[in-house]
């Protein structure tokens, strides 16, 4: 028994690893409450859940990262105490983020030596260092070269980096976040042989994702978190994906706004074919076309990374459409500048609202004249009436109920929700005839949740053609006329508002285009 | 009660840098045996001593000032200009060009004529680099030095051959320096001191770039880009073209100081080969000077006192307690470092203030821990 303890890699394994009754609690979120998790040698444990359901931070604690205010951390039955990744990498634990952290200029041999002692004191030992690597290569299967540059890999060969990094400091437990995230279909198949590999080896690995497919695929046991809470643990030969995508978004659609009886009006904006890039060069869009009509909400639903934030930004002038047409109102405005669709009535509420809708040095009176700040009464003769723009954010802020001490407040002083209803403020005021809205609830509270969404709702019964763009599937269920699923740059499919259920929803993000009945069973 | 006491610290941060700097000259004048306090108190007497005394200070202060404002402009555009020793020398070209040209045109007309050169030289040297970076992503930091170097020899050429004086090119000597400019075209000056119209033109411009920052659509623009170009282009701005402005503004008024140093002090321009003979530095202090008044043109005004002071109280340190020359030259660099350290520090808390303020908000207990921690 003690000779089958010990890994390939020399590592003793780690046979059993137990978190009881996590708890952690962040001002005003509770990120995990009292979870429960195992992970055995020998298998994949995978570990689902949305954005924002407390995966990262379970994990996080693991690595040492944060402290659990409630909870323990038992290996092999003992307790141990986890505060820093130092102690994890002792404890034999290995993470492998999902932004890889290596050194672009630095070779593979010298990103793994970065940051141990030197066998030979003050003088670098990169012969040895490359020698291990190459062992470590062979046994796993892992073919690198120690003396390549980080910035000559690929992203897969990056990754495999990474794990010899884990492997080199004595990993026997591998925590994977969204590890295929970031890789191309033949770079998971390659990732999964490694994986299976190790894990016949004797090593533990929990594996974090949200591609149901693939879960399914690699691993032997899934936990899914919903809000912080532990949904349940079962053995993957016992779950299909249809389970899997029910028990993720699972409730019933709890928040449920009153949308009225709307007509549909004229279609407002049109996509036809457009594809676009991502900031990394890779395809973004791979044709996606679509039509929006006034008075309709067309929920845009995906797994993250699928080309939501390039739909948002071409349809919105802030990224390059590489092909196809944009349409708005039946003219074309493909690539026209942002403040030419300003102009045109085109509203935008973006993703990330401190980054591209907010100025957070800026005042809030200031934030509020954002895209109008040229145009008069706000500025005249290229002077800015300061009046003017705190009459009209006096306005704003009184109207869509603005939490701040004064107008001369900077943004960056206020809550996540009140920024947010800043930039509705100014998106909406001007009476929109398209409103783009990207992920336009997140990271907001239950109170701020409800008062966006009637905002989108009531932008609806005023005639205005809007895309909401959401990972929030409950969201796109309670908003949406019609659902498109986005997946890996194109539409799965159009789905109707009332044909469209959680688990049909599910298997398009997880992009799995027939019918429920045809799916293979698992 | 703790932000207000943050934000005088933040304030006073310069004045305690520069003591420091002082403090650490203090040992340095000990090791030279010569008494501090004897050499200090020359150097207040040297900078502010007389009402002469007081005129030379505020005559090193305006190139300070004026590049100061060009900083302001760039570093809130969130540009780094390191070229203002260039854009000086390219302004003054240009507008000594202008006053030994148009020798038949009333004074108050060349003079005008001729700052107006100045400010446009500088602006063209300065949007250079700005175009360079925006469109091709030059780092602005190298190609603002580089142009340095170019305008340095750019003057060298001229002074010693198209533009030499007349007078010195009939001599075997041939000093490398233009003629003297005409009596009418020189700016006004106070009584029997140096100090002239430039100075008061400095404070002028300095009001308007205050309001030009906070109090114009192109202000607000350069501040947008600056504080966030994802946001800036989210709201219709042209980051590339605002990014090209900002540096070209701040190069504007580098090149005004230029002109302003050749009009109102030496009257003609005259080369030892570098730039510093020339500007005297105030291309680089008047970054110190403005990073001094917090990127604020106002502020930036007695911040450029400051360092006028320290320039001209040095020399009759100098001369007082017979320190060597590179002792004064070393208080400056303390000075300085001092000061641009102080700056990232204050830069940091900030940072972390930031940081601190979202836990806080919710839970009265959070901030209290997390501070005291060292």
């Amino acid at each position: 028994m003690t000779e089958s303890r010990i890994l390939p890699s020399g590592q003793t394994r780690i046979d059993s690893l137990e978190m009881r009754g996590i708890t952690k609690r962040f001002p005003g979120v509770l990120a995990n409450s009292k979870v429960d998790f195992d992970v055995k040698a020998g298998e994949v444990h995978a570990l689902l859940g949305e954005n924002g359901a407390g995966k990262s931070t379970l994990m996080k604690i693991l690595y040492g990262l944060y402290h659990p205010d409630e909870g323990e951390v038992l290996i092999d039955g003992k307790p141990v105490s986890i505060d820093s990744p130092n102690d994890s990498i002792k404890l034999g634990i290995g993470m492998i983020h999902q932004h890889f952290m290596l050194v672009q200029t630095l070779t593979v041999a010298e990103n793994v030596a970065l940051g141990l002692p030197s066998s030979r004191g003050p003088l670098t030992d990169l012969d040895r260092v490359s020698k291990r690597i190459l062992e470590l290569a062979d046994i796993y299967g892992l073919k690198i070269d120690p003396s390549a540059y980080i910035w000559q890999l690929s992203v897969g060969q990056q990754q495999r980096v990474e794990i010899i990094k884990a492997l080199y400091r004595g990993a026997a437990l591998l925590i994977l976040d969204e590890p295929t995230a970031v890789l191309t279909p033949q770079e998971v198949k390659e990732f999964f042989i490694i994986m299976n590999q190790m894990v016949r080896d004797g090593h533990a690995i929990i594996f974090i994702s949200h591609k149901l497919h693939e879960v399914v695929e690699i691993s032997h046991r899934v936990s899914v978190l919903r809000d912080g809470h532990l949904m349940g643990t079962r053995p993957t030969s016992e779950i299909t994906k249809q389970d899997l995508a029910n028990w993720m978004v699972g409730r019933e659609v709890g928040f449920a706004p009153d949308r009225g009886v709307v007509e549909r009006g004229e279609v407002r904006l049109e996509l036809e074919n457009v594809t676009c890039g991502t900031d990394r060069g890779t395809p973004g869009l791979r044709g996606v076309s679509l039509e929006i009509a006034g008075g309709e909400i067309l929920g845009v639903a995906g797994v993250s990374g699928n080309g939501q934030r390039e739909l948002a930004e071409t349809i919105t002038g802030l990224r390059k459409v590489t092909g196809g047409k944009v349409l708005l109102e039946g003219q074309d405005v493909t690539n026209l500048p942002p403040a030419e669709l300003t102009e045109r009535n085109l509203s935008y509420i973006p993703e990330e609202r401190m980054k591209d809708g907010m100025i957070k040095d800026f005042s809030v009176a200031e934030n509020m004249v954002l895209r109008e700040h040229q145009k008069t009464p706000y500025s005249r003769y290229g002077f800015l009436d300061l009046g003017a723009i705190a009459r009209h954010s006096d306005a704003l802020i009184a109207k869509f109920h603005v939490k701040t001490p004064s107008r001369e407040t900077h943004a960056k002083n206020l809550s996540g929700g009140n920024i947010q209803k800043i930039v509705i403020a100014r998106e909406l005021f001007r009476n929109p005839r398209v409103l783009i809205a990207a992920q336009p609830t997140r990271g907001l509270d239950i109170g701020a949740t409800e008062y966006v969404r009637q905002q989108i709702i009531e932008q609806r019964k005023a005639g205005v053609a809007v895309m909401l763009i959401s990972e929030d599937l409950d969201e796109i269920l309670a908003l949406s006329d019609r659902i498109a699923v986005l997946y890996e740059g194109r539409v799965m499919d159009i789905v109707p508002r009332d044909q469209a259920t959680p688990e049909k929803l599910g298997l398009l993000m997880a992009g799995v285009a027939q019918d429920l009945s045809c799916e293979p069973a698992k | 009660m703790r932000s207000r006491l943050n934000s005088l610290i933040d304030a006073l941060m310069p004045v305690l840098a520069t003591l420091a700097a002082l403090a650490v000259g203090a040992v340095m004048l000990l090791v030279l045996e010569v008494n501090p306090i004897q050499a200090y108190a020359a150097l207040w007497d040297g900078a502010f001593g007389s009402s002469n005394a007081m005129a030379e200070t505020l005559v090193k202060a305006t190139p300070l000032l004026l590049v100061a404002l060009g900083i302001c402009i760039a570093f809130r555009g969130d540009v780094t200009n390191i070229g203002g020793e260039g854009q000086m020398i390219i302004g003054a070209l240009l507008a000594t060009w202008v006053g030994l040209t148009f020798t038949s045109l009333p004074g108050w007309v060349v003079v005008s004529l001729a700052l107006l050169a100045g400010f446009l030289g500088g602006a063209v040297w300065g949007g250079i680099p700005g175009f360079l970076k925006a469109y091709f992503n030059v780092n602005e930091i190298l190609s603002t030095v580089m142009m340095n170097a170019i305008a340095v020899q750019l003057m060298n050429f001229l002074l010693r051959g198209p533009m030499i004086d007349p007078a010195q090119a009939q001599l075997a000597s041939k000093i490398p320096q233009t003629a003297r400019l005409l009596e009418i075209f020189r700016l006004p000056r106070v009584g029997t001191t140096r100090l002239h119209l430039g100075a008061l033109l400095a404070v002028g411009l300095a009001i308007l770039v205050y309001i030009l920052l906070w109090r114009t659509t192109l202000g607000y623009r350069i501040r947008a880009v600056g504080q966030n170009p994802h946001a800036a282009r989210y709201a219709g701005i042209n980051v590339k073209r605002y990014m090209v402005l900002a540096l070209l503004l701040s190069g504007a008024f580098a090149g005004l100081a230029g002109a302003v140093q050749v009009f109102g002090v030496n009257y003609r321009m005259i080369t030892d080969g570098s730039a510093s003979g020339f500007t005297g530095s105030a291309g680089f202090n008047g970054i110190v000077a403005a990073l001094f008044g917090q990127l604020h043109p106002l502020w930036s005004i007695p911040a450029s006192i400051l360092f006028g002071a320290l320039l001209v109280g040095a020399n009759k340190m100098q001369r007082v307690v017979q320190v060597p020359s590179a002792l004064v030259i070393a208080l400056n660099g303390l000075v300085v470092v001092f000061v641009v350290s102080s700056e990232i520090w204050r830069r940091r808390r900030q940072k972390r203030r930031l940081a601190d303020e979202p836990a806080s908000k919710p839970g009265p207990d959070a901030s209290a821990p997390a501070k005291v921690t060292p």
